[in-house]
């Protein structure tokens, strides 16, 4: 076990390197001068050469790198151009609204998942079957910026039960996390189904019925358990794309966290504050992943046994 | 009969794209007296917020959601099997690098990336292709170097190999037949993520701009009007949503009937 969780950690770091790396190119891509986008055409040529200098573009690409990698393992994201606040602390702000939109999507979408795969699982080839993954196919095919609006439209315009939009209290967090949870309950649902399935075919299910024990005992002690292993590492899989699922939903309810601060940074050129938050989902994703990774040794010992 | 709805659904994508392109559409023909009409019997989908008709605007937006996901998907496909192929077959320190390059790509969550590209880059076209191409080559290239890995142990590419033959063709012509269905299977389910996320982009501002159509665009400007409403961000919202649905579908279909198990 130590062995694998040393070299699982080893190659996150190196992934957490890389992303870094790849994060500060991103403001290389800016087509042109970077400091004459970020302060319009008519700027002056004085104001441009000290944000040049502030943002360490004089300096050759080598050691602006150095100095970027520096500067985050000391924690400075370096400072916002619109507010001229130091990035961590308006990534702070925002940090707790995507949490809690993420984990209200996440609940959301085991509570559809699970009764609606097992269902189709337990009644395979049956109408219940049928509506269950038509219910899925239609989940993973409609888009999170279309199915936001039309549940505005419904339960916000028509019937007046919800709120349109913003952070107010528990019943604004209602609509975001049905947008955000739909997909992934599609998803979930049909991973549930496919693994029940082959663990229902095993042949311990067939002995623990030989046994005597009722159908409901054997789903539940024998085969839920066991289909769940590839579920959880599906569930943390799935987190990194509700983090990014979270930017769309969070524009269509004007939810104030890192999502709409990505968009609203990207309308005001302050290419700092975007590379941040990129390196901010990117690495919460690389954590959950790896933390799912060892979970799932932790779960089953033939993977970590078997490095 | 869903394989029939997909393929229909399809050949309608198809034949409006081509449609948009040759026949006189008049997606940009301003009528103010028509601002926010509903359908009717002139305008079956309706009128947009400055009088456009919604329906011409949907011919020339097939359009652009097609070529968006055809050329991303075929750029991701033939760049990422190229470079997974590479790494599997070269093995070694490359294979190392390119593994390491795949996993760093992975680690981010694809949509955000494709977002903060094409933010930093500028709207436009050209910029959406390149920044979801950035993004798309990753899954390819990892299918491409597993299914490389385990195929080429097998008897037929070590006969090839005692023959003469060299890397380039023991790839194109003893390995890449094998690999093709799920290669395929990958690329069907590629072109409904592309589409979405074409229209997420242009939804969000970063994608083809006004006054070209897009269907993404067309859901943002329909959703301020939803209260006045609701035709303006139904119409193109249904017609993602059928092509997305069956593309889906005939990925379902086609992995079922080539047998290729999900990893």
């Amino acid at each position: 076990m130590m062995r694998f969780l040393v070299s699982r950690l080893a190659s996150a770091l190196v992934v957490i390197l890389g992303v870094s790396v790849l994060v500060f190119f991103l403001i290389h891509l800016v087509p042109g001068d970077p400091v004459e986008v970020m302060l319009g055409e008519g700027s002056q040529p004085a104001d441009r050469e000290a944000l040049r200098r502030a943002l360490g573009l004089d300096l050759p690409v080598h050691v602006q790198l150095g100095h970027y990698l520096q500067g985050l393992l000391q924690g400075d994201l370096g400072v916002s151009l619109h507010s001229r606040r130091p990035i961590g602390e308006i990534l702070l702000e925002r940090i707790p609204a995507t949490l809690e939109l993420a984990l209200a999507g996440l609940v959301v979408a085991v509570l559809i998942a699970l009764p609606l795969g097992i269902i189709a699982a337990l009644r395979k080839d049956t109408p219940w079957d049928g509506g269950a993954m038509a219910f899925a196919m239609l989940g993973v095919s409609i888009p999170n910026f279309w199915m936001g609006p039309l549940l505005i439209l419904v339960f916000s315009l028509w019937l007046g039960w919800l709120p349109v939009s913003g952070r107010e209290g528990p019943a604004s967090l209602v609509l975001p996390a049905l947008t955000l949870g739909t997909a992934m309950a599609a998803i979930l649902s049909r991973m549930i189904r496919a693994t029940l399935l082959e663990v229902l075919n095993e042949d311990y299910i067939r002995t623990a019925r030989a046994k005597g024990l009722s159908w409901g005992q054997v789903v539940r002690r024998h085969a839920l358990r066991n289909a769940m292993l590839p579920v959880i590492t599906l569930l943390g899989l799935q987190l990194g794309a509700l983090l990014a699922g979270a930017v769309i939903t969070e524009i269509v309810f004007s939810w104030p966290g890192i999502g709409q601060l990505v968009i609203e940074s990207i309308q005001r050129r302050d290419y700092p504050v975007v590379q941040a938050c990129v390196l901010l989902i990117s690495l919460a994703y690389v954590l959950v992943n790896t933390l799912t990774d060892l979970c799932y040794a932790w779960l089953d010992p033939r993977i970590r046994l078997g490095q | 009969m869903r394989l029939k709805f997909a393929l229909f659904v399809l050949a309608c994508w198809v034949l409006l794209a081509a449609a948009g392109a040759w026949l006189p559409f008049e997606p940009y023909r301003i009528d103010l007296a028509r601002i926010l009409d509903p359908p009717d019997a002139t305008a079956w989908l309706g009128h947009d917020d400055l009088g456009r008709p919604i329906w011409d605007r949907l011919v020339v937006g097939a359009r652009y959601s097609l070529w968006v996901a055809v050329l991303v998907v075929g750029i991701s496909l033939a760049a990422g099997t190229f470079i997974g192929a590479v790494s599997a077959y070269a093995g070694g320190w490359l294979d190392h690098l390119l593994v390491r390059v795949i996993d760093i790509f992975l680690a981010f969550p694809g949509i955000l990336l494709a977002i903060a590209l094409a933010g930093l880059m500028g709207p436009g076209l050209d910029n959406v292709v390149i920044a979801l191409s950035l993004v798309g080559w990753v899954g390819f290239a990892r299918l491409a170097r597993a299914q490389v890995l385990t195929l080429k142990q097998r008897d037929h590419v070590a006969a090839a190999v005692s023959l003469g033959a060299g890397p380039g063709r023991i790839v194109w012509r003893h390995l890449l037949p094998l690999m093709a269905a799920p290669l395929i299977v990958e690329a069907t389910f590629a072109v409904a993520g592309i589409v979405i996320a074409e229209a997420g982009l242009s939804f969000l501002g970063l994608g083809i701009q006004p006054p070209e159509p897009s269907w993404g665009s067309m859901i943002r400007e329909g959703s301020r009007y939803m209260l006045v409403t609701p035709h303006m961000v139904l119409a193109p919202g249904i017609a993602l949503l059928l092509v997305v649905l069956a593309v889906n579908m005939l990925g379902d279909r086609l992995r079922d009937r080539l047998d290729v198990r999900q990893s």
